[in-house]
């Protein structure tokens, strides 16, 4: 019964009313920039870190928590309503719950979503307490061997679950681990890659690196595209479901949701390919596939749940390992150390209340998102007819006066938009910048763990391939590589990518 | 001899010049040995890694089989205008104070959509210097200039 009791701090943490106040609030934000195409959960963290400085580090946490599963929320709105995907991961919604809409069903899609979205949600939050106690004690024993086998195995395994060439997201990860090294070396406190720059001393910002990469490289990549948004205006009738469409849809959030679950956890997984991947299998499965692109509600069911709890879940390595599993992770892990939490096992004991109150606000949150999204739809709605020419002076402006606020200093906005180029360059040459974050936030964990792990055995490599749990990480890492390299699954996983 | 994909023949070419650099620099530290690692030990074996990596992406580049799509093709006014705006407003945020700087950055930073007008932009501007005032300054408390520093003073 320690799970009630770890439960019971964590809603003695959460419903205090400026905790709740953030949950709405980051729930909200989420659901905004979900309905807005263009600015995704990774740019709006990006943007609002340096406001939540300001916070405790509970508040902070949830709310930014608050941000992605709202996103999740509000991306399926527009995809269903406008055939706009507001966010990746709600892109297969569009397929069917447009569909629906123009049959006049777009009430019971949303409902669905929506609900379908609480249940994996709640399901997903409930995985995440009951997984967190033993994975952290397991973490617990790990060496520096493991910890460094761990992390090459969570780094292929974004490389291997994430689109696009193999082995240029590889080459973006180790430039985001040589980024990672700039600035003052822990243990010698040699200045490395700092070109005699005062402010690169304490390396690169992570928020600056952020913001530049997603942020202020996505605006200009949505103007080059000189994108026209159509606005049709479909009528809501009916919220409620049928009978016929909830037996339909019961079962495939219930597959979707278990599908979310699984494919969070696993490094590299997350709300995207969880959606997808669910959307596959509901078709699979279906006794009429044909029907699926058609309005078959169970083709909006399965994806919504899946990526709810896939957002829920991936929070599981994080937490407990200090592995974050894709990108929007690693934000919240540079949330969280910007905020003197070093992300990993020891959470949950030196700082249980901020743990299970992280915890408890989801599912909290998504409590706030039923009850919210559906009543609010038609503002959602209007909120796209603002036009990007008004919107992104706005968004750009508030990252320069949230980098300013970081450390009071103009520097940190000269150095984003030395990374919004860099971001700009690699968008040109089809590399994905996603990986690169990961290798940034895990660089200089992984080099440490590398350094401490070769000086306990005096230089002698094979401790990564004696020490067990070490072995099993690189055989996994290593298997993941070579599956994806042979020919037959290369092809499946190029097709799972371009499908739809 | 023709580039079969010179997007992967680029990106070869970025891969080895950050991995030399990369190289080049960290040969400046302390090496050490792999059981007593010096601050350059990690960064020079990631620089070759990268060359390594590059060359393969280059050469894979130029002899490759995999489905060209041409060079990448840049336009020069959105990302310029973006990156001015941005780089300006760090500039004069501290002699000139929050509410021109922001003025400044969203006109300036108008100008880069297709859609520009003169009058929109001005008022944007208007509209988002009222907000920053109120949201950041006001509510959120930031510590930033507000006034330019000749009237401050």
């Amino acid at each position: 019964m320690e799970l009630l009791s770890n439960l019971a701090l964590g809603f003695q943490t959460a419903v205090t009313p400026m905790n709740l106040f953030y949950c709405l609030v980051g729930a909200l934000i989420g659901t905004l920039i979900g309905v807005l195409p263009g600015i995704g959960p990774v740019q709006t963290i990006a943007i609002l870190l340096p406001t939540t400085f300001a916070l405790p580090p509970v508040s902070a946490l949830i709310m930014l928590a608050g941000i992605y599963y709202g996103a999740q929320y509000g991306g399926s709105t527009t995809s269903i309503l406008v055939n706009v995907p507001g966010e990746a991961s709600s892109v297969v919604t569009c397929l069917d719950g447009h569909q629906m809409a123009r049959q006049g069903r777009a009430g019971a899609a949303l409902t669905v979503s929506a609900l379908g979205s609480f249940a994996a949600g709640s399901f997903a939050t409930l995985v995440l307490a009951v997984l967190a106690v033993p994975l952290s004690e397991l973490a617990f024993q790990f060496g520096p061997a493991e910890y460094s086998a761990l992390m090459v195995f969570g780094l292929i395994g974004s490389v291997v679950l994430a689109s696009g060439s193999m082995i240029k997201a590889v080459g973006m990860i180790v430039i985001g681990l040589l980024l990672g090294m700039v600035g003052t070396d822990v243990t010698s406190g040699a200045h490395r890659f700092t070109f005699g720059i005062t402010e690169l001393a304490d390396g690169i910002g992570f928020v600056s690196l952020a913001m530049g990469l997603f942020g202020i490289c996505d605006i200009i990549n949505s103007l080059e595209k000189r994108e026209k948004r159509d606005i049709l205006k479909s009528k809501l009738t009916g919220l409620w479901l049928k009978k016929e469409d909830l037996r339909a849809a019961a079962p495939a959030v219930l597959r979707g949701t278990l599908c979310g679950s699984l494919l969070g956890i696993l490094p590299g997984g997350g709300a995207i390919i969880s959606s997808f991947s669910a959307y596959m299998i509901e078709k699979k499965i279906s006794r009429n596939p044909e029907s699926f692109g058609q309005g078959n509600i169970r083709g909006v069911a399965a994806p919504e749940s899946a990526n709810n709890a896939a957002a829920q879940t991936s929070f599981v390595p994080l937490l407990t390992l200090g592995i974050p599993p894709n990108v929007i992770l690693a934000m919240m892990a540079g949330a969280m150390m910007i905020h003197g939490i070093q992300p990993g096992p020891r959470v949950i004991t030196s700082n249980p209340a901020l743990f299970w109150g992280v915890i408890v606000s989801m599912w909290l949150g998504n409590v706030i998102l039923v009850l919210l999204n559906l009543p609010l739809v038609g503002i959602w709605v209007r909120l796209l007819s603002v036009p990007y020419r008004l919107l992104y002076p706005a968004i750009l402006l508030f990252c320069c006066i949230g980098l300013y606020s970081v450390n009071n200093n103009t520097f940190d906005i000269g150095l984003t938009a030395l990374c919004g180029l860099l971001g700009y360059v690699f968008h040109k040459l089809e590399c994905e910048p996603a990986p690169l974050i990961l290798g940034f936030v895990l660089g200089p964990m992984l080099e440490e763990n590398l350094r401490r792990a070769m000086l306990l055995s005096r230089g002698d490599p094979s401790v990564f391939f004696t020490r067990p749990l070490s072995l099993a990480f690189l055989v996994l890492a290593a298997g993941m590589l070579i599956a994806v390299a042979l020919p037959g699954i290369r092809r499946g996983r190029e097709k799972a990518f371009k499908e739809d | 001899m023709r580039i079969r994909h010179p997007k992967d023949f680029l990106t070869g070419v970025m891969f080895v010049g950050f991995g030399a650099a990369a190289m080049a620099l960290s040969s400046g530290l302390t090496i050490g040995s792999a059981a007593k690692m010096g601050p350059g030990y990690f960064p020079l074996v990631l620089g070759g890694f990268l060359v390594v990596l590059g060359a393969v992406v280059l050469l894979k580049g130029v002899t490759g089989t995999r489905e060209s799509t041409g060079w990448p093709i840049l336009q020069l006014k959105p990302v310029a205008i973006i990156l001015v705006s941005v780089v300006l407003f760090s500039q004069i945020l501290k002699p000139l104070g929050l509410l021109l700087s922001t003025a400044a950055l969203v006109v300036l930073a108008s100008r880069a959509s297709h859609e520009f007008r003169w009058k929109e932009a001005l008022l944007n501007a208007a509209a988002l210097t009222v907000i920053v005032l109120v949201v950041f300054v006001y509510f959120l408390d930031f510590q930033l200039p507000v006034w330019p520093s000749f009237i401050a003073s």
